[in-house]
């Protein structure tokens, strides 16, 4: 029982082959544009490594690169099917290649899919990486002595100023974390040693913030140090000022930017998804329709096409045995040597 | 005696039109590349004319759009005229126009060369409006509640953030203004009174620096208050610390962008102008070639392409005669009606 089964008269052949060639073109494109998708997302994670714990987010651009390749080479190949399928005497020689590359096309299918999805579901896993990595950021900003982790100041400070924000989850972060090197510190002077013995590590901590936390939209001159005494500043409300530092967490601010980029790369490769079935659907009705036409002297009579001979569970269970059959001629002639020493002998 | 006599077969002068067509349609797209310079250098040049003093310092770019705009529609004309000119029959069309069209793109090619100068000398224009608009702006930093001026704070933040700059020279510009607004001095503070009694014009000045002078290489946290002041900070010499604040001046860093771009406008704008000059020597040669072609009567014949007919001396003479003549005939006019009353 056919499934899909269509009539296909000659003029419909020749539309339906000229149509595919042109979708096949447009889907080579967009692969390619897949491809540099990829390289794209991939080139602003890596923009940031320094502050994302592991690299685990990379395996969305990387399978993008891999979609991207693969349909430029099967749509490709589809072109040039279709550009044989309108000469019968060039057709039949991509018989043999036809089920290996529907294999393959359905497993770039499969893999798109995934793609789709993994842009959607990694956000949990981008902002534990994150978390952690801002954190450590935060904790050896004031480490600009120590190599290779030097750059860590210079890192936070460029970020902070890029994407206006300040600190993990919001600025009091750098209130629980000594951000001022040992170095600078005075310890002859007495506010700094009491500073230090009052909490249980003799961390000097201050309710200060660095300058790249400030925001240029505020008003008046920033206010880095003493941000928690409001008698401090003249004319200054902790509890309302909102202008002063960006209130914003540094993992929130990347968080949503990465999660737009992927979202838009989410749907664009939804779209291209939907262009490559068809351009597989096309076809397949073709390769069909064109196998009826081969061994017949009337090359333009009509044909019938369809996507699968059988119906969907008698093709599974032919597919079935046919992997079992692979497998199973070495079990015949296992048996045929243990028995031939057995009559040998 | 002509000059730079060359000898034209008709093939030779079919193969010559064809290709100055190829070239008079790339010369249309370096026509539109020099009109998308002109509009970059402009509005690269009005995202900044808040610091700028003179806000027109458009000329440079105003000539490069209008050159590249005439520059799209004199080669494509010529575009026309070398495709028909590869026949002979057609040539008698755009006889007439040829030679004036060859003179008037000589004289624009001049434009275009005066553009790629232009992009050169702009430096001095632009130095004095920056210099100007940045003391402005400075001066008008605590201003941020008077309309108009509110947003100066912002953009000097902004500027001094991502052109790692400090002040006009440099980061003293800020010592000499009072950069905090009287909104935020307590008045009733002993330390604020004496400061602002300490100079003439009663204005608060601090040896202090707004935040986005801070420099991020620093390895240290950044000092922005009491900068001249060794005791206030520790293991601080302020004479020796380079990466505390940025070093250049804004007016410094901006004048380098700004000629960095200009320089490579020019750079373009001068290749441009030698492809101009190239396509416009082979059309004079093919108009040359053409028209002794048919002074001597027979299309498939050979003749002599040239620049100048006559040396350049005699050229010049000729010319200048002819303009002494066109002077001469109105006078003659003019006596012979101030005669005829009589």
């Amino acid at each position: 029982m056919v499934l899909l089964k269509v009539k296909f008269p000659f003029q419909r052949r020749v539309k339906v082959a000229q149509g595919l060639w042109l979708l096949s073109w447009l889907a080579t494109v967009s692969g390619a544009f897949i491809f540099t998708l990829g390289i794209f997302l991939k080139s602003e994670l890596r923009k940031r490594s320094e502050v994302m714990d592991n690299t685990e987010i990379h395996a969305v651009p990387n399978t993008l690169i891999i979609v991207g390749l693969a349909s430029v080479v099967i749509n490709f190949f589809a072109g040039r099917i279709c550009q044989d399928s309108l000469d019968v005497a060039r057709f039949p020689r991509w018989r043999g290649f036809m089920v290996p590359y529907f294999a393959g096309a359905a497993l770039l299918a499969l893999l798109m899919l995934v793609a789709v999805i993994m842009s959607y579901a990694m956000k949990g896993n981008l902002e534990e990486s994150l978390k952690i990595g801002l954190k450590n950021g935060i904790r050896f900003y004031k480490d600009t002595d120590t190599p290779g982790r030097c750059f860590q100041k210079q890192t936070i400070d460029l970020l902070q100023m890029e994407f206006q924000c300040c600190g993990n989850t919001n600025f009091k972060d750098w209130f629980e974390v000594q951000w001022i090197s040992n170095r600078y510190l005075d310890y002859s002077c007495k506010e700094v040693k009491d500073r230090i013995k009052s909490n249980v590590d003799g961390r000097y901590l201050v309710d200060g913030v660095p300058f790249s936390c400030c925001n240029p939209s505020s008003p008046r001159p920033c206010i880095q140090h003493q941000m928690t005494n409001n008698s401090a500043h003249y004319n200054y409300d902790y509890t309302t000022e909102e202008l002063n530092v960006y209130r914003r967490g540094c993992r929130e601010a990347l968080v949503s930017y990465y999660m737009g980029l992927m979202n838009t790369i989410g749907v664009v490769v939804l779209l291209f998804f939907l262009i490559q079935m068809g351009v597989l659907v096309s076809l397949r009705y073709l390769q069909t329709a064109m196998d009826g036409v081969v061994g017949q002297e009337n090359t333009e009579c009509e044909t019938e096409g369809y996507i699968l001979e059988k119906g969907v569970k008698e093709t599974i269970k032919l597919t079935i045995q046919k992997i079992a059959k692979i497998f199973q001629p070495n079990q015949v002639q296992n048996e045929q040597a243990e028995s031939a020493p057995g009559t040998a002998g | 005696m002509a000059v730079l006599k060359v000898k034209f077969t008709k093939t030779k002068r079919c193969k010559l039109a064809q290709i100055l067509w190829i070239l008079n349609w790339i010369s249309v797209i370096t026509g539109i590349i020099l009109f998308s310079l002109g509009l970059f250098l402009k509005v690269e040049i009005r995202k900044k004319n808040e610091i700028m003093y003179n806000r027109e310092i458009h000329s440079v770019p105003n000539m490069l759009i209008a050159v590249g705009v005439i520059a799209c529609g004199i080669n494509f004309l010529g575009g026309k005229i070398c495709y028909d000119c590869s026949d002979s029959n057609k040539f008698h069309r755009w006889k007439l126009i040829m030679l004036p069209y060859i003179i008037c793109t000589f004289f624009f090619t001049f434009c275009v060369l005066v553009g790629a100068l232009m992009c050169y000398t702009m430096k001095n224009e632009l130095e004095e409006s920056l210099y100007l608009g940045l003391k402005e702006a400075l001066k008008f930093y605590k201003d941020t509640d008077i309309p108009g001026r509110c947003f100066l704070k912002k953009t000097v933040d902004l500027l001094q953030m991502e052109f790692r700059c400090c002040g006009n020279n440099g980061f003293r510009d800020w010592f000499e203004i009072q950069w905090i607004s009287m909104r935020y001095l307590d008045v009733s503070n002993k330390e604020v009174q004496d400061r602002l009694k300490s100079n003439v014009d009663g204005k608060y000045l601090m040896d202090s620096v707004p935040f986005s002078c801070c420099n991020i290489y620093s390895p240290r946290p950044c000092i922005q208050h009491q900068l001249t002041n060794n005791s206030a900070h520790y293991s601080y010499e302020f004479q020796t610390e380079e990466l505390n604040v940025w070093m250049t001046g804004c007016r410094q860093a901006l004048l380098e962008y700004y000629m960095q771009i200009m320089q490579s406008i020019g750079f373009t704008v001068l290749i441009i102008w030698l492809f101009e000059l190239s396509v416009l020597t082979g059309v004079r040669y093919l108009q040359t070639a053409l028209e002794n072609v048919l002074l001597q009567g027979d299309p498939d014949s050979e003749s002599e392409g040239w620049l100048l007919e006559n040396g350049f001396v005699e050229t010049a003479r000729t010319n200048f005669n002819i303009i002494k003549n066109l002077g001469k005939s109105n006078q003659i006019n003019a006596t012979r009606h101030y005669k005829a009353p009589e």
